[in-house]
């Protein structure tokens, strides 16, 4: 289960919006047992409608500020401008982490629909996002 | 020269279990060269089979990103960070 609070899941849609007509990207940091303490935008260095990356610099502000403050990197957030939020081949294929929690944003409908997900070996498994 | 070599959580399992290894080399490509030869089991993981960097690691020589300072050719001074991180990208194609 992923546990976000309502300012959490309004920061991953606005930087989603922000980043139309491309995906938008960020990071979740917090706690072990998945609970959301911070949403970290990044640019999406993919500068593309169809494909993500994080910018490497807000990788590395991510894991030394979680280590300072004792949380971890939970995971990643990105959209779907026009599809499902459900991870796509290339999603799985490039999860890098099969401890996180993989947050889609689709922005195909009205409201926003944020799902979250866990990948381990290629195996997609929809989790609760709670608040 | 030797650099400290930060691993990420994702790989310390097939990696002895350290959070940091000291590891010898003059450049980002010796050093990896160096720990790989230790843990042939990620080399996959970390280096392409010409000796570039994967594409799916992000390697930073204390606060840069190594892309931007030459890649493997990136030069080590003694006592230098090295972090390994995974890349992050995922889409829709």
């Amino acid at each position: 289960m992923l546990r976000l609070r309502p300012e959490h899941r309004d920061a991953m849609i606005a930087t989603c919006v922000r980043a139309l007509p491309d995906e938008g990207c960020g990071l979740l940091l917090g706690t072990p047992d998945g609970v959301v303490s911070e949403v970290m935008a990044s640019v999406n260095v993919a500068h593309s409608a169809k494909v993500y990356e994080i910018d490497s610099r807000v990788m590395l502000r991510a894991y030394r500020e979680s280590e300072a403050k004792g949380t971890v990197v939970l995971g990643v957030f990105h959209s779907h401008t026009h599809s499902e939020a459900y991870p796509s081949p290339t999603d799985v294929a490039q999860a890098p982490d099969p401890q996180w929690h993989y947050v889609l944003v689709s922005l195909r409908d009205v409201p926003s629909v944020v799902r979250s997900y866990r990948i381990v070996e290629g195996t997609i498994s929809e989790e609760e996002v709670s608040h | 020269m030797t650099a400290l070599v930060r691993i990420p959580t994702v790989l310390r399992p097939a990696m002895g279990g350290d959070a940091s290894v000291a590891v010898e080399g003059d450049t980002v490509g010796e050093v990896l060269d160096h720990l790989t030869a230790s843990h042939p089991n990620v080399k996959g993981q970390l280096l392409n089979d010409d000796g570039t960097l994967h594409r799916f690691l992000n390697v930073y020589i204390n606060d840069d990103d190594v892309r931007y300072l030459g890649g493997v050719n990136a030069p080590i001074t003694n006592g230098d960070e090295i972090t390994l991180l995974p890349a992050v990208a995922g889409g829709t194609l």
